[in-house]
């Protein structure tokens, strides 16, 4: 029983924010949330300059002209999966499982690197036909926003493979299960983020 | 091979800089030789480099503070001196070039570098104190902050010698922040330098916010919990939800400025006034997480030096929690004049003068607990007292610049540079002092001179008023901001009176200096020997002075507010003196090098970026990628203190009859 | 897997039980096939009354997060989840008053700082 518990009789009654030092996995897992919601903001700020320069395209390549809904709803199935295959994966870190692991993991880490082959090849793709960031306000946005949260995905598959050695290495001690559920919430995050993306840039580009 | 740099980049043609250099350049010299000779190295790293314990880190956060105080000072100096010779046909002794860098360098230094460390490593140094923990929630992400905060601080003063620093005030508009009108390095390290010590500061938010949240002694709920705790944890919420928007938006600059973007170019559909709505977004949020932790210190010490609890407990709570939501809803004034149209600047201006109304509330709550107190007038209340008359001031000033009509007239004139020094000054920078002179014993051990603390006061106060005052004329006068020179010679006669309140605060530095110098001598005299030099109130008052590695050996229980004023009245029972004292081994987490050698590579990142030096750039990544990783498989964080240990400790410093 | 309470509540994401919640991510993850194909589809279809198009996009997008948050993070209205929940809330705010305040603020200032060329541009 925690030093809480024993002053308080680890009596449900008794208000949780009375009870003394959260556990470690509590105030981790707290301290990651508030980063994620840091991050959000982040991308409020990208949210925002898109949608006051979406339509500055100076002359060059509108939204309309570019942004091709097929492919986007190919990425999105695959962060969509990727999220769902990661509660999986988390499931199994929880039971301490390791072949379930690594084999959700490895799922979510393909259908995360399929997604990044995608927006890459539709980045190169514009950078091709001079639709770069450098052509105006609106392509700077584009490419800023979406290449933002791509910079995260690709953060968070390098995450997911130092995490599947720590766990080779080291097994499911707290330390790595702590550290995989903070994972949980960056992936799942980054597909909320998703989310808003594609609503706003892709599907509200055809509007 | 090393990018743009060169060895043209070192003003060797500047006076002024060459000279500055070369003294700050000898300093630290003697100072490491001084180290070096003493042997004081092992010393430094183990207690202090590589220390992850909070009230260590609150402490180099105000040596910093300190340090910088001094750097951005002596620009102001520089300032007023030329703005007391440049009237009429004189042009002083700055050239626009160098002037402009200065202030610049000025408001940068102050806000990023002397306030927020200020008040950053204040609340470090309490808040576990005061919650009745052990340590922040996370004490090497704790010295990540610190040590980047300090990268930061490095980039900035070697601006100064190797290339220039920017010209574009501290807040950096395009499109003269654009490559196109600066097209020297000053904006980029201004950019950089801010973007590292900008993440040490979120990460500081993050950390102190799960501290109060989620680690507190048994029975310390939210109603329970010291008022300096509420405004630490308005001002930390305020860093978490403000500072990305800062980051993004240097990001969106960087990216103008190194990739060719067109955020806020004047061409191909880009627009400099998002950047200022976007950059005033986080700008308005940030004097609050500068001011609620000033307020706290206030509260604490009007209390504790009154014998009374705080009046209006309660409503001071409210208060702070509806200044941090509203603290996001006034941003506009700041740009009053950009041309948003009536409507916008309408509700804007009602905001900010609804925004004065809580504020207003904490003012009469203090005035309310010191009413009918027996009031004893130590330092801290002469800061306090200070404090209250000075702010008032300001912040009136300031409700007068929230009516629109009135903020065209005074937008960037000398009347807005007084107001925010006033409320800075007369706010940030008085809550500190007290702050310092309040918590200094806890840290070291022993008490300030006193007399001298009254005279670094009264050199402040006096100082402070005869610096700014005159400024407020000055703007009504129709004097702006930033100008290094002015043709009417009526103007100079103020100008003199504020060169002269300027001289009394450098005093006022000085003699802080002095202070520390002859306190230290004096230590032995004013030893804190029971933990509680003042009669407080709250936890912290409750252990020795200065604390051991592992704050508290038992957890304290909490029933109620001011929990150390219960445990006093209480502890003349007989069931105290005899509870058992038994004590367990305590971990407590071990030294780690991981934010200094962080800090170094953000250092070498930066600095290459800056002078474009793509390999440097690659190696600093690279580098801090390698410490991440070997921090990721540190399996050994923590150290065992055994409980033989504790009780020896205990037995020499255990707790005795308070001093008053 | 302890499923005692803790002290100062739950992390977001914490499964207070360990079997079943499998099934909630499945079930998660019908709801957001569902929502993304109907926000596909509202994005082309003709049948929708276009200018509200924007806002049934706009609802869909805040739906589908919603399902992001309950079923892969967790978030509940529990009483240990009250931190999270708060901050989230905090967030949220923040978020918009960016988004929207921004939007409306530059579309004020777009229109009164209009060059003379476009103004022009504007009256033929």
């Amino acid at each position: 029983m925690s030093a809480a518990e024993e002053a308080l009789g680890s009596d449900d009654a008794v208000p949780l924010s009375l009870r003394g030092p959260a556990s470690t996995r509590v105030v981790a897992g707290y301290g990651f949330w508030l980063f994620l919601l840091s991050d959000i903001i982040i991308f409020a700020a990208l949210f925002a300059a898109y949608a006051v320069l979406s339509g500055e395209s100076a002359g060059g390549p509108t939204a309309a002209d570019l942004f091709d809904k097929r492919h986007v709803l190919i990425e999105t199935a695959c962060l969509l999966a990727s999220s769902v295959t990661c509660g999986f994966g988390s499931l199994a870190v929880q039971s301490g499982d390791r072949t379930s692991t690594y084999f959700w993991m490895t799922i979510t880490f393909i259908l995360g690197a399929t997604f990044l082959s995608l927006e890459v090849s539709e980045f190169s793709h514009m950078l091709s036909i001079g639709a770069g960031p450098s052509r105006s306000a609106f392509l700077s946005a584009f490419f800023t926003l979406v290449g933002t949260h791509g910079l995260h995905v690709t953060i968070g598959l390098c995450w997911l493979v130092v995490m599947l050695l720590q766990v080779a290495t080291l097994g499911f001690r707290p330390m790595v299960s702590r550290r995989f559920f903070c994972f949980g919430l960056f992936w799942h995050a980054l597909d909320i983020v998703w989310i808003g993306v594609f609503t706003i840039v892709y599907l509200g580009a055809h509007l | 091979m090393l990018g743009r740099l060169s060895w043209a980049a070192i003003p060797f043609d500047v006076p002024v800089v060459m000279i500055a250099a070369g003294s700050v350049g000898l300093i630290i010299f003697c100072v490491l030789a001084l180290v070096t000779v003493k042997g004081w190295w092992p010393y430094l790293w183990r207690e202090w480099i590589t220390s992850v314990d909070h009230k260590r880190i609150g402490v180099m956060y105000l040596g910093l503070a300190l340090l910088m105080l001094v750097r951005g000072f002596s620009d102001a100096m520089l300032m007023r001196s030329q703005l007391a010779l440049a009237a009429g046909h004189a042009q002083g002794y700055l050239p626009p070039e160098h002037y402009d860098q200065i202030f610049s360098a000025h408001g940068t230094i102050m806000i990023f570098f002397v306030a927020m460390p200020f008040v950053i490593g204040l609340m470090n140094f309490v808040l576990p104190l005061q919650l009745g923990v052990r340590d922040v929630a996370f004490p090497v992400l704790n010295s990540i902050g610190f040590w980047l905060s300090a990268a930061g601080v490095l980039l900035v003063n070697v601006s100064l010698v190797v290339g220039e620093f920017a010209r574009t005030g501290w807040l950096a508009y395009p499109p003269l922040s654009e490559v196109a009108y600066s097209p020297g390095v000053g904006v980029d390290y201004y950019l950089w330098s801010l973007q590292i010590s900008g993440l040490g500061t979120l990460l500081s938010g993050i950390n102190l916010t799960t501290t109060i949240l989620k680690l507190r002694a048994p029975g310390m709920g939210y109603r329970q919990m010291p008022i300096f705790c509420w405004t630490a944890l308005a001002s930390n919420l305020l860093i978490v939800a403000s500072f990305p928007i800062l980051t993004a938006t240097f990001a969106m600059l960087l990216l103008d400025r190194y990739c060719g973007f067109h955020f806020f170019t004047n061409d191909l559909g880009g627009n400099p006034m998002m950047y200022i709505n976007l950059i005033w977004s986080w700008g308005h949020p940030e004097v609050y997480i500068l001011i609620l932790p000033a307020f706290g210190v206030f509260s604490e010490v009007v209390a504790t030096f009154s014998g009374k609890p705080l009046f209006g407990r309660r409503s001071m709570v409210m208060a702070t929690m509806v200044i941090c939501v509203l603290s996001f809803l006034v941003w506009l004034h700041h740009f009053f004049t950009m041309g948003a149209g009536a409507d916008v600047n309408a509700f804007f201006g009602v905001m900010t003068m609804i925004i004065a109304v809580p504020t207003g509330v904490k003012i009469f709550n203090w005035l309310f607990t010191l009413y009918g107190g027996r009031i004893r007038f130590t330092v801290p209340i002469y800061w306090a007292v200070g404090f209250m008359v000075t702010f008032v001031i300001g912040g009136m000033t300031g409700v007068l610049m929230a009516i629109p009509p009135a903020d065209f007239v005074l937008h960037n004139s000398l009347f807005l540079i007084a107001h925010f020094h006033n409320v800075a000054i007369g706010g940030v920078v008085f809550g500190v002092m007290a702050g310092i002179s309040y918590w200094f014993p806890k840290a070291f051990g022993f008490t300030l001179n006193e007399r001298l603390g009254k005279a670094v006061f009264w050199c402040w106060f006096i100082g402070f008023y005869l610096a700014f005052m005159p400024l407020y004329v000055l703007g009504l006068m129709g004097a702006t901001r930033r100008m290094q020179h002015y043709s009417n010679l009526h103007w100079q006669p103020l100008m003199l009176v504020a060169l002269a309140g300027a001289l009394l605060i450098l005093l006022g530095i000085a003699l802080t200096g002095v202070q520390l110098a002859v306190s230290i001598r004096q230590r032995e005299r004013n030893r804190d020997l029971t933990g509680d030099p003042w009669n407080g109130r709250t936890l912290e008052w409750s252990t020795p002075s200065p604390p051991p590695v592992w704050n508290f050996s038992h957890l304290p229980q909490v029933d109620r507010a001011d929990a150390f004023w219960a445990m006093k009245q209480q502890r003349g029972t007989a069931q105290d003196r005899n509870l058992e004292r038994t004590y367990r081994a305590i971990q407590v987490p071990r030294n780690n090098p991981t934010g200094f050698f962080l800090a170094f590579c953000a250092v070498l990142l930066g600095f290459s970026l800056i002078w474009r030096i793509w390999w440097g750039a690659g190696l600093g990544l690279l580098g801090a990628i390698v410490v991440c990783l070997i921090q990721a498989w540190r399996t050994d964080g923590e150290i065992e203190v055994p409980a033989e240990k504790i009780a020896a400790f205990e037995r020499l410093h255990g707790p005795k009859e308070s001093a008053v | 897997m302890s499923t005692e309470f803790e002290a100062q509540g739950v992390a977001p994401g914490v499964n207070v039980h360990t079997h079943g919640t499998r099934g909630s991510y499945l079930i998660g993850l019908g709801y957001a096939v569902v929502l993304t194909l109907a926000s596909f589809w509202a994005s082309s279809t003709d049948v929708i009354y276009p200018p509200g198009v924007p806002i049934l996009l706009g609802v869909l997008a805040i739906a589908q997060m919603g399902i992001h948050l309950v079923f892969f993070l967790h978030i509940s209205s529990a009483p240990d989840q009250t931190n999270n929940i708060l901050a989230l809330a905090f967030g949220i705010f923040v978020v918009g008053l960016l988004v929207f305040g921004s939007m409306i603020i530059m579309a004020h200032l777009n229109h009164n700082m209009m060059p003379m060329d476009k103004l022009l541009q504007m009256q033929r």
